[in-house]
C-alpha cells in the first residue's frame, strides 16, 4: 500500500516546528509502524535529507521508549499497544497518516518526535519506592501476600513509564502514572509502611512538574498500552486523604 | 600467556565465604571519597549503583536510553532461578550449580557458578522487600515454574514481565540513591572510550547523544555493565541500541575478550515475516512448559492447514529425541533441533523456517483460562506481531540469535586484566560457560550488581588512593580528541550506503556462516567477507546530519563500526576453537545423530583475546579451566 505521512519536523527545543508531507510507499501490512518509518528515513537519507528523529528501544512494547501521537491518538489506533507494537495492516492504502511527539508542558520536545520525560524521573526520585538496604532482608517467603493483592499490585506495576497517559490527557495529567506506582507499592504489605509519606511525597512532586489535574476524561485508561485502570487514580486520592493531616485534606 | 582467574582454592562451598572474609574493606567514612563509574542501568548496573551508593561511594550512572528503566533487561520475560528449594523438589545449592556447570557445557569456571548459585537465594529476598510483584499462590507463598535443562522447579517469575519487574526494583533503589545524593545520573549519554592511565582504568568519554558534546568523566573505578552483543547478527531478540561498543573499545584499550564464539540461539522466537523485519521478538521459553513442538512428519504436510494433520502424522521431535527433558531441552539443542527439521524440509511458514509450539493440549487439561493467567501477555504480543490466535492454532517459532555468554574476561573478582576495570552482567563471560540456561541471566545480572561487586571492588580500592588521576591528566585530552575525530570522520565520508544496509549485510555474513552452524569453511569466508565490507564502510557511508545534535545514523554508525571489527574477532575464535559445545556448534564435530561433541583434552580452556589493531591478528591467551567438583561428562538430556 502508498500512504501520506504528516509528520512533525523540529530541528530542537527552541525551534518552533511544523508538519511536513511524506510519501511511504509500497508498505507490506506485515510491517511494524517504525519499520515502515525505518524505509522512509531510508529514503530520506538517500535523497541527502534528515531523517525523523524518534525514540525507540525494544519494540516490543515493554521498554515505553516510544512515543507517539499517530493521527492523534497515543500510540495509534490499536488499543493496548505501544507505537512500535502497531502493525501496518492496521491501515489502508491511500491514507493519511498524522505523526506527532507526546505533547505537554513537562515534556519539551528535543527533536523531531522525540521528548524529554525527566519529569517522569523525577517523580519517581521523590518516592517511588519501598526502602530495604541490600541485604539483611528476611525471607522472600517471610512475608506472605494474598494473591488478590499480589495481581493486583502486578497490574499497576505493569506501568511501562512511556506517557502516553500524560499525552493523551487533556489536561496533560501525570495522575494515572504516578497512582499506578503508588499502588504497586501501597498494595503490598512490604510497602505499606511508607505509604503515606510516599504519596505526600509523589503527588508533591508530580505537581511541582507542572502536570495539569485530573477532571476525570479517562482518556489516560484508553491510551495507556497495558492497560492499567483509573481506580488506580481513586485508590490514590483515599490514600492521599488518609496520609494528609486534617487542615491540609 | 596464561591467564589466572584467582578463583579461591579449598572446598567449594566454602570458597566465597572464605574470600569475602580474605578481603580488604573501606572504612565507612572513607568510602565517599572514592568515586565509581558505572556504564549501564540494567538489572546489573542499576543494582551496583544502588548498592555502592548505600554503601556511602560517589557512583556517577551512564545509560544511552532517556531512563535507567528502560535498559533491556526490561524485555526479560520468564524468570529468574535460585535455589530456595520451595517446592521441596529436590533442589539445592549445589544441584543449582551442578545444572549451570552441565548446562554451559563445561566450559565456565567452578567457583564463580558456585558463588552465583550460593547467592541466588538472597537476590529473591532482596527483590521481594524492594516490592517485587512475584507470582503467589492462594496462601501467599511465592510460586514457582520449570525451565530449560533442569528437573526442579526453581524458576520466580512475575507473569511474563519478570525482567520488567526486577529492573524497577533495581531501578527504584537506584532512584532513592539519586535523590539522596549518592548517584549522579548521565541518561541518554554514550560511553564511547575508556581511558587507561599507565595500565590502570581511570575513566571514561562519553557523547552527550542530546547535544552531541563529547566529554570525559574520572573514576577511581569503572564498571561496565553494558549488556550482550548478539546485535552483531543484525536480527535479535536484543533492542535496537544494543551494542559491543562499551567492552569493544575498552578492548581496545587492553581489556581482554573472552569466548566471543559463545552466543546462544534461542529457539522459541517469532519466524521473520521479510525483509523489512529490524528485529525479532522472543516468546518466552515457559512456554515450553505447556507448548508441545512439532511438525510434520511428512514434507507432503506442511502446507496443510494444522487441523487436517492428525495426531500420528505429527513428529514431537524433542520428546521422540530426548524423552527424559522433553521440550525443556536446553536452548542449544532446542535451536539445533528446529533447525534440523526446517533443513529437512518440514518446517513450516513463510519461507518454511519455523516450527509448532501447540498449546492445544494444555488448554484441554488446563483450561483456556489457566494458559491465558500463565502466558496471556504473551498470547497478546503474538497475535499483535502475526494476527494470529494462538489459542486457536499453534504458534510458529524459530531460532533466534539472543544472548552473549562471550565477554570481557574478568577474574573471581569480577576485574577484567585492566586493574581498576570491572565487568557485570552479560558484558562479562563469567558463569554460563558455553550455554546459559533459561532463568539465568536475570540472576547472574542481580548476583553480579547486589551481592558481589559490593565486596570485590573495596578490595581494589583499599589498595588505591582516591582522586589520585582526574580529567586533568593527559589521557583525557588524548581521548577527547580520539572520539571526535572518528565521529567527523564517519561524516566526512559521504558515500552512498546508509548504516542500517551495513548492518544487515554484515548480520547475513554472520547469521549464514557464523551462526548456529560453523564449520572451518564458512568461518573462512567470513573472515574474507567480514573485513572486506569494513573497507567498504570506511570507503562508501552515508552519513546525514551533524555531530552537535540530535544524530541517531550517527551513534549507529559507531555500534556498526564497531561490530565490522567485532565479528572477526567472533568468527577467528569460533575458528579458533575446533570442538563443539554448548551454543558454538562446529558441524565437523558431532556425533551420528548430530550432538555437538566436545574436546576436553584440548579445549577445556577460556579463550581471551588481546586485540592488537584492526586487521592485525589478536594474541591468544587462554585460562585452563578445572572441574573439581562436577565431573567432566559428556552432557546428555536423553
Ligand atoms: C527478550 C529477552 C528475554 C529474556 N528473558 C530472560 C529470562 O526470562 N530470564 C533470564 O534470566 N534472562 C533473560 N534474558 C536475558 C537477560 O534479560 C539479560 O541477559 C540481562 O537482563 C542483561 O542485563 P545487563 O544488566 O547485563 O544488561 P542490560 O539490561 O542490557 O543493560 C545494559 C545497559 O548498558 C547501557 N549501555 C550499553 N552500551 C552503552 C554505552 N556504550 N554507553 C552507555 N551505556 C550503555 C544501556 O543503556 C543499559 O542501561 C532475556 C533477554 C532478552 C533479550
Ligand atoms: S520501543 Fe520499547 S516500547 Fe516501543
Amino acid at each position: 500500500m502508498n500512504l501520506t505521512l504528516h509528520v512533525w519536523r523540529q530541528k530542537n527545543r527552541e525551534d518552533k516546528g511544523g508538519l511536513e508531507q511524506y510519501e511511504a510507499k509500497d508498505v507490506s501490512p506485515d510491517m511494524s509502524f517504525l519499520e515502515m518509518l525505518d524505509i522512509v528515513n531510508e529514503d530520506l537519507i538517500k535523497q541527502g535529507r534528515e531523517p525523523i528523529v524518534f525514540d525507540h528501544d525494544c519494540r516490543e512494547g515493554i521498554c515505553g521508549t516510544c512515543s507517539q501521537m499517530i493521527n492523534g491518538i497515543a500510540h495509534g489506533p490499536d488499543a493496548e499497544i505501544t507505537a512500535c507494537q502497531l502493525h501496518m495492516r492496521s491501515f489502508k492504502d491511500g491514507d493519511h497518516i498524522y505523526i506527532e511527539p507526546w505533547r505537554a508542558r513537562a515534556f519539551p520536545v528535543l527533536k523531531d518526535l522525540m521528548v524529554d520525560r525527566g519529569a517522569l524521573e523525577r517523580i519517581i526520585q521523590a518516592y517511588g519506592y519501598i526502602s530495604p538496604h541490600t541485604g539483611g532482608v528476611p525471607d522472600g517467603n517471610a512475608i506472605l501476600v494474598p494473591k488478590p493483592k499480589a495481581d493486583k499490585s502486578m497490574d499497576a506495576a505493569a506501568c511501562i513509564g512511556c506517557g502516553a497517559c500524560i499525552a493523551a490527557c487533556p489536561n496533560a495529567s501525570a495522575m494515572l502514572f504516578t497512582a499506578a506506582k503508588v499502588s504497586h507499592l501501597g498494595l503490598l504489605p512490604q510497602g505499606e509502611i511508607e505509604a503515606a509519606r510516599r504519596v505526600k511525597a509523589m503527588v508533591k512532586a508530580m505537581d511541582a512538574e507542572g502536570f495539569g489535574n485530573c477532571t476525570n476524561h479517562y482518556e489516560c485508561e484508553k491510551a495507556c498500552p497495558k492497560g492499567i485502570k483509573v481506580t488506580f487514580i481513586s485508590r490514590m486520592n483515599r490514600e492521599l486523604m488518609k496520609a494528609l493531616p486534617q487542615g491540609e485534606r | 600467556m596464561i591467564l589466572d582467574g584467582k578463583a579461591p582454592s579449598g572446598p567449594i562451598e566454602n570458597t566465597w565465604d572464605k574470600h569475602r572474609f580474605e578481603m580488604k574493606l573501606v572504612n565507612p567514612a572513607n568510602k565517599r571519597k572514592y568515586k565509581v563509574l558505572v556504564v549501564g542501568t540494567g538489572l546489573a548496573g542499576g543494582a551496583a549503583a544502588a548498592s555502592l551508593a548505600e554503601l556511602g561511594y560517589n557512583v556517577e550512572a551512564f545509560c544511552y536510553q532517556d531512563s535507567a528503566r528502560r535498559a533491556h533487561s526490561i524485555a526479560a520475560q520468564g524468570g529468574i532461578n535460585a535455589a530456595k528449594n520451595y517446592p521441596n523438589d529436590g533442589d539445592s545449592i549445589f544441584r543449582l550449580f551442578y545444572d549451570t556447570v552441565k548446562g554451559g557445557d563445561f566450559r565456565a569456571r567452578e567457583a564463580d557458578v558456585w558463588r552465583l548459585s550460593q547467592v541466588s537465594n538472597n537476590i529473591i529476598d532482596q527483590c521481594v522487600a524492594q516490592g517485587v510483584p512475584f507470582a503467589r499462590d492462594y496462601a501467599g507463598y511465592l510460586d514457582n515454574r520449570s525451565f530449560g535443562g533442569a528437573q526442579v522447579s526453581r524458576t520466580f517469575y512475575a507473569r511474563g514481565q519478570t525482567g520488567q519487574q526486577l529492573l524497577l526494583g533495581a531501578y527504584q533503589a537506584y532512584s532513592r540513591q539519586i535523590k539522596a545524593g549518592g548517584i549522579k545520573e548521565y541518561p541518554r549519554t554514550e560511553m564511547l572510550d575508556l581511558v587507561v592511565v599507565d595500565g590502570v582504568a581511570k575513566g571514561i568519554t562519553v557523547r552527550d547523544m542530546v547535544t552531541g558534546e563529547i566529554r570525559s568523566h574520572w573514576g577511581d573505578a569503572v564498571i561496565l555493565a553494558t549488556g550482550g552483543y548478539v546485535n552483531v547478527f543484525y536480527l535479535s531478540t536484543n533492542a535496537m541500541g544494543c551494542s559491543v561498543t562499551a567492552i569493544w573499545r575498552a578492548a581496545k584499550k587492553g581489556a581482554y575478550f573472552a569466548n566471543p564464539c559463545y552466543t546462544q540461539i534461542h529457539p522459541t522466537c517469532i519466524p521473520q515475516s521479510g525483509e523489512h523485519q529490524s528485529k525479532l521478538t522472543l516468546m518466552s521459553e515457559s512456554l515450553r512448559n505447556d507448548g508441545r513442538c512439532w511438525v510434520p512428519k511428512r514434507k507432503e504436510d506442511v502446507s496443510k492447514p494444522v487441523s487436517q494433520i492428525p495426531e500420528e502424522d505429527r513428529d514431537y521431535y524433542l520428546e521422540r529425541k530426548y524423552p527424559s527433558f522433553g521440550n525443556l531441552a536446553p536452548r542449544d539443542i532446542a535451536s539445533r533441533a528446529a533447525k534440523e527439521q526446517c533443513d529437512d524440509g518440514r518446517g513450516v511458514g513463510p519461507g518454511a523456517r519455523g516450527v509448532y509450539l501447540d498449546f492445544a493440549d494444555s488448554i484441554n487439561r488446563l483450561g483456556q483460562s489457566t494458559i491465558a493467567e500463565r502466558y496471556g501477555n504473551l498470547f497478546q504480543m503474538y497475535e499483535k506481531i502475526t494476527a494470529e490466535d494462538a489459542y486457536e492454532v499453534p504458534m510458529r517459532i524459530y531460532p533466534a540469535p539472543h544472548y552473549s555468554m562471550g565477554g570481557l574476561w574478568v577474574d573471581y573478582n569480577l576485574m577484567s586484566n585492566l586493574p581498576g576495570l570491572f565487568v557485570l552482567g552479560e558484558a562479562n563471560f563469567s558463569v554460563h560457560g558455553a550455554n546459559r540456561l533459561g532463568a539465568s541471566a536475570l540472576m547472574q545480572g542481580l548476583a553480579d550488581g547486589y551481592f558481589v561487586i559490593p565486596y570485590t571492588i573495596a578490595d581494589y580500592l583499599a589498595r588505591i588512593k582516591p582522586a589520585a588521576v582526574t580529567t586533568e591528566h593527559p589521557e583525557f585530552k588524548k581521548s577527547l580528541e580520539e572520539v571526535g575525530a572518528q565521529g567527523n570522520k564517519y561524516l566526512s565520508i559521504k558515500g552512498k550506503k546508509t548504516v542500517t544496509e551495513f548492518h544487515r549485510e554484515l548480520g547475513k555474513i554472520m547469521w549464514e556462516n557464523v551462526g548456529m552452524a560453523r564449520s572451518e569453511e564458512s568461518l573462512k569466508k567470513a573472515l574474507k567477507e567480514i573485513p572486506k565490507l569494513r573497507e567498504e564502510f570506511w570507503q562508501n557511508l552515508r552519513l546525514p546530519g551533524g555531530a552537535s545534535e540530535v544524530n541517531q545514523q550517527l551513534e549507529n554508525a559507531g555500534r556498526v563500526a564497531d561490530f565490522l571489527e567485532f565479528g572477526e574477532l567472533l568468527a577467528k575464535d569460533a575458528l579458533e576453537r575446533n570442538e563443539s559445545c554448548g551454543g558454538h556448534f562446529r558441524v565437523e564435530h558431532q556425533t551420528e545423530d548430530g550432538e555437538a561433541t566436545r574436546d576436553d583434552e584440548n579445549y577445556t580452556y577460556v579463550a581471551a583475546w588481546e586485540f592488537k589493531g584492526v586487521g592485525k591478528e589478536p594474541e591468544l591467551h587462554k585460562e585452563p579451566l578445572k572441574f573439581e567438583n562436577v565431573e567432566l561428562a559428556v552432557r546428555s538430556y536423553k
